[in-house]
């Protein structure tokens, strides 16, 4: 029997706001408890909200990124609940009337887990969004031995909830849903969306069946994953655990469970509770929005998507697809590699110093992009000191190494070495005659017919130049001297 | 009998998180039970065209600019705390 | 000397004190003489903070529009270091760590909020009965009530106990006892004055006003605390005129004065109607045009606002958990126990009783028979006001349709305390303004000798405060009824 997957997630990402979405307390992250409140995020009697018009603006703009539609009108409900983290017992939210709804991401290769990209099952599958909404976090809660303690810093931030349509069919397309998505949300500059910093947060609604079932069947919730190979793990072990138990002939009930990364597993939270009534109604502390001028704004703000780069990139300076995917995959290392590939004649080799060279000495330093110790500028000046011939490709792998240890320019590091080549005409003249009188044999051989002489006069050259001697040149003046 | 057989107060105090003794839900089922009878009338009015009015004046994007401003020092924040410790409010274990 | 410094308008102390006849420190002593003889068998203050006060009145600046003037708060309005309580059990021992918007304007103006009046528990009553703490008694006799929720506010006014006070108006909360206790209530335009830390009972409906002694001192408050805040995104940002000097310049010839048909029906106590009737004739007298006009919707504003009001605050009220202030149950056993004990022990039975019809019309499933629908009879209210005031300037009406009651006399029929509240809910829904000011007296029933204040009542439309002002002044300037003072000794 086979069994079909179906999944849907339900995003939380936080904005990059300098203040909280209903108060000017701002957004700090691990700053010392209790030091980021004020009235209105503490939930005091008499206190009012007030909206941030950055946070409507960032959610617009995630909206257009993704193809959302935009809802001309929209407002904040409250939806009532009982919780200590939640300081007015309602949380601010949107109901029926969300700034976006539609709209998908689109999964390319690279997005999904390494070990998956030979194996893509729906190549360029997009997964449909249901809608996008705007609504503020709730405090963080520290679970002692016989209590629990609120610190209320985190509450009042702006939260952004995206809802995916049910169609993902396997943990590897969560993988690559929730890794396009961040990057989206990265190069819109949106948020940061680490999930380790809790800054992106994904619950997880997961059904399996027989193929012959056409009803979905039991949905269950994951929750408390903290990476994206952790959503990739849990979905895993509940796809085999929930047919396991199907195959055992125990049926699924609703029910939401807890991953629990150290122990590469879930278990059991609550079965499905008395259905919540959360009694939504209008916020009447909020007027409604019309947001015609939010998407004004984020117009302006609009970035070159991912997609749109690799497919630049490799028209604009004639590299491969899996290349541009590979640069285009980080905003700011397509940056940096745009910075330099404008700026440099042949923006291929560009391309391949920063794919092979860079990212490998990133990587073991264990730096990113931003982190990287000299500008594009340098590099293109190292890139155009080998074209020019003034020093060896060689020579280049050594000043480049130099430049990622001191974040010297090359220009500098060349003059510091003495690795300037020779490539006065003049001074080489010289030093080959100097060999050809020196080496009556070796001449003897090549006039005779024995190429391979002539790289023995040209090492000499090299020698007696202390290595500077422009190889190529030397070459074509011992030819011409010799023939 | 109450007009409005529909109201359970056992189960709305739950979900508005008021224990309410046996008496008080006998008496509240009563006497609410005389307001929904007497709030019934609304459905005499025809209210098919017509818009509901959540605010008592109609202004959009009233909005906050981004800029952060001065919070309360931990000590006034927690100033009113039932309980706290380590400058955090502090309460019953919460079993998740 | 001292009691009739006590007895002063805000106007008069004013003029008094930047002529530096009495100083700032005089007036506080002159009012604390007079509260501490007669706020024992009053009853209108939950607390006063004379320390700060006499701080504040030594150092006052007279030449500020309110400088050195003591003004008393309900207690439901947050003035930073000072508790406030709601006249609630929940919010035993919370202290405000902030300023209302009001407050802070009131402050700059030189205004000194010293004192704590007594409420009905969140504002919801019309007696000032569900005071968790104290009953608070009608000046005009101790054996009745003061009105509600701003009783306390009206008492202290009407019993120069205060020169002026803060109420809040949910449904009629300044107006009726300003009515009832016989002195001037202003409930402004939604919108007209910040929200910002009133605790909120039903926040579209809730605004701060002042009750006074005379319509130019209920001028002059409003003047002060008006105006766009940012902290309150429901505060419009009109203009705020000097409504003084408005007041003074106002000609009351010509101005329309509508008279409502469905507000003269049945159950007004017949000396309240003769009253309104007089008045009318009075206005008429005064060159003013008389208008009928219709508000076809009144036989529902109780159900709506019942409805709408009671939704609102059964979220308004969540935040009173044990969590972050207040009471909080003893030794409970997890979170449910928690909640439901805190809130159990901390709300009385009024709260209660609007906490459980304000979730229930929410609940899933009854939403839209209730609540949505209710928002849309609210449409069609306004939209009543918005005709009659096309016809005419200000509305004219009782009220409240009865003088004071006895304490504990409607205790027992909640409906029938609701249904009161006919002539003032209204304006709340419409987010009109409305001012009730003091229009004759009547002999109690039970008590032939007892004379009782009657209220008339004047609505405005929106943000039409000025002219609302004017007419009840020209009313004020040429009646007496405003300057008798009840027997208290």
């Amino acid at each position: 029997m086979r069994y079909l997957t179906t999944i849907g997630l339900e995003v939380h990402v936080q904005l990059k706001t300098r203040s909280k979405m209903f108060c000017g307390c701002a957004v700090e992250y691990g700053a010392a408890p209790n030091t980021r409140t004020c009235p209105v995020c503490l939930g005091l009697p008499g206190a009012l909200p007030t909206m941030n018009a950055e946070a409507l603006r960032l959610t617009t703009l995630t909206g257009l990124m993704l193809g959302c539609d935009i809802a001309p009108t929209c407002k904040f409900d409250r939806k009532n609940y009982f919780y200590p983290d939640m300081p007015k017992n309602y949380q601010i939210s949107q109901y029926d009337l969300p700034l976006c709804v539609n709209g998908a991401v689109p999964l390319h290769d690279l997005a999904y887990p390494k070990d998956a990209q030979k194996s893509i099952a729906h190549p360029g599958k997009q997964v449909g969004l249901v809608r996008i909404h705007l609504e503020e976090d709730v405090a963080k809660s520290f679970h002692f031995e016989n209590s629990t303690g609120i610190d209320f810093d985190r509450a009042g931030t702006p939260l952004m909830e995206i809802v995916t349509r049910p169609e993902i069919e396997s943990p590897e397309e969560a993988f690559a849903f929730l890794t396009a998505l961040r990057q989206i949300l990265v190069y819109g500059d949106v948020s940061d969306a680490d999930m380790e910093k809790g800054q992106l947060r994904c619950d997880c609604n997961i059904s399996v069946r027989p193929e012959t079932q056409t009803e979905f069947g039991a949905k269950i919730e994951i929750k408390n994953m903290n990476s994206v190979s952790g959503v990739r793990r849990a979905l895993a072990y509940e796809i085999e655990r929930q047919v396991g138990e199907l195959t055992a002939g125990r049926p699924l009930r609703q029910e939401t469970r807890r991953w629990d990364d150290a122990a590469d597993q879930t278990t059991l939270m609550r079965t499905k509770e008395s259905a919540h009534d959360y009694r939504y109604f209008p916020d009447p502390d909020l007027m409604p929005v019309h947001t015609a001028p939010l998407l004004d704004a984020a117009r302006t703000r609009l970035p070159e998507l991912p997609a749109a780069k690799r497919a630049r990139f490799v028209q604009d300076y004639a590299i491969s697809d899996y290349d541009a995917a590979v640069l285009a995959d980080d905003r700011a290392l397509a940056d940096y590699f745009e910075t330099a590939a404008k700026a440099a004649p042949k923006p291929k080799s560009v391309a391949n110093w920063v794919l092979n060279d860079l990212l490998s000495a990133l990587a073991s330093a264990g730096k990113s992009i931003g982190e990287c110790p000299f500008p594009a500028a340098s590099l293109v000046e190292m890139i155009g000191l080998i074209d020019s011939g003034k020093i060896s490709g060689k020579q280049g792998k050594e000043v480049f190494a130099e430049m990622f240890a001191t974040g010297k320019t090359a220009g500098a590091v060349v003059k510091e070495r003495g690795m300037e080549q020779l490539s006065d005409t003049s001074a080489l003249e010289a030093l080959c005659d100097q060999v050809i009188a020196a080496n009556p044999k070796p001449v003897a051989d090549y006039r005779g017919g024995n190429a391979a002489s002539l790289n023995f006069l040209k090492g000499q050259v090299m020698k007696l130049s202390k290595g500077q001697a422009n190889p190529a040149l030397t070459g074509e003046i011992l030819q011409r001297k010799l023939a | 009998m109450s007009a409005a057989p529909d109201l359970d107060v056992r189960y709305i105090a739950q979900l508005a998180r008021l224990d309410l003794s046996e008496a008080e839900i006998a008496t509240f089922q009563t006497q609410l039970g005389h307001v929904l009878e007497h709030v019934a009338a609304l459905r005499r009015v025809d209210v098919s065209a017509v818009e509901p009015t959540a605010h008592a004046s109609a202004v959009f994007n009233v909005f906050r600019d981004d800029e952060p401003r001065a919070s309360f020092p931990p000590e006034v924040a927690l100033s009113n705390a039932p309980r706290k410790a380590n400058e955090l409010f502090v309460v019953t274990k919460v079993v998740e | 000397m001292l009691s009739t410094l006590a007895s002063l308008t805000v106007t008069a102390l004013q003029a008094k004190l930047r002529a530096r006849e009495v100083s700032p420190r005089e007036a506080l002593d002159a009012l604390a003489a007079r509260i501490d003889a007669v706020d024992g068998r009053l009853r209108g203050y939950l607390s006063t903070d004379l320390e700060y006060a006499r701080r504040a009145a030594e150092s006052a600046d007279v030449t500020l529009p309110l400088g050195g003037v003591p003004i008393a708060v309900k207690d439901v309005v947050s003035v930073a270091g000072q508790p406030c309580g709601c006249a609630s059990k929940i919010l035993a021992g919370y202290r405000a760590p902030f300023d209302a918007t009001a407050i802070a304007r009131l402050r700059a103006a030189g205004a000194i909020p010293f004192g704590r009046t007594n409420m009905d528990e969140f504002a919801m009553g019309s007696s000032t009965e569900n005071s968790a703490f104290q009953l608070t008694r009608n000046p005009w006799d101790l054996s009745r009530v003061p009105g509600g929720s701003s009783g306390g506010s009206a008492a202290v006014v009407a019993a120069d106990t205060a020169f002026a006070a803060l109420g809040t108006d949910t449904g009629g909360s300044i107006r009726q006892p300003a009515a009832l206790c016989g002195c001037v209530g202003l409930k402004p335009s939604y919108g007209r004055v910040s929200r910002y830390g009133l605790v909120a009972f039903a926040s579209s409906l809730d605004q701060i006003g002042p009750l006074t002694k005379t319509v130019a001192d209920a001028a002059l408050l409003l003047g002060v605390m008006a105006g766009r805040d940012p902290l309150d995104s429901t505060s419009l940002d009109a203009p705020v005129p000097d409504y003084a000097a408005a007041v003074r310049d106002f000609s009351i010839k010509g101005a329309r004065i509508g008279l409502p048909k469905e507000y003269f029906v049945s159950g007004i106590d017949p000396q309240v109607e003769a009253a309104v009737r007089a008045a009318v004739a009075h206005y008429a007298k005064l060159g003013a045009e008389i208008v009928e006009v219709s508000l076809p919707h009144t036989e529902y504003a109780v159900a709506v606002y019942y409805i709408i009001a009671t939704a609102e605050a059964s979220a308004n009220l969540a935040r009173f958990d044990g969590v972050r202030y207040g009471h909080r149950a003893a030794d409970t056993n997890g979170l449910l126990e928690h909640y439901g004990r805190t809130r159990a022990e901390g709300f009385g039975p009024e709260v209660k009783r609007r906490i459980i019809l304000g979730t229930y019309v929410l609940s899933s499933g009854y939403y839209d028979a209730y609540y949505l629908r209710a928002q849309k009879v609210r449409t069609l209210m306004r939209q009543d006001f918005e005709k009659a005031f096309a016809q005419c300037d200000a509305l004219i009406c009782p009220t409240s349709p009865v003088p004071a009651f006895k304490l504990g006399e409607r205790t027992a029929d909640p409906l029938a305390m609701y249904l009161a509240d006919i002539f003032t809910i209204a304006a709340n829904l419409a987010g009109i303004c409305g001012v009730s000011l003091p229009g004759g007296f009547a002999k109690a029933a039970d008590d032939g000798d007892r004379e009782l204040p009657i209220g008339v009542q004047l609505l405005g439309p929106a943000f039409a405060e000025e002219k609302l002002l004017g007419i009840a002044h020209a009313f004020e300037q040429t009646t007496d009824w405003h300057q008798r003072r009840p027997a208290l000794g």
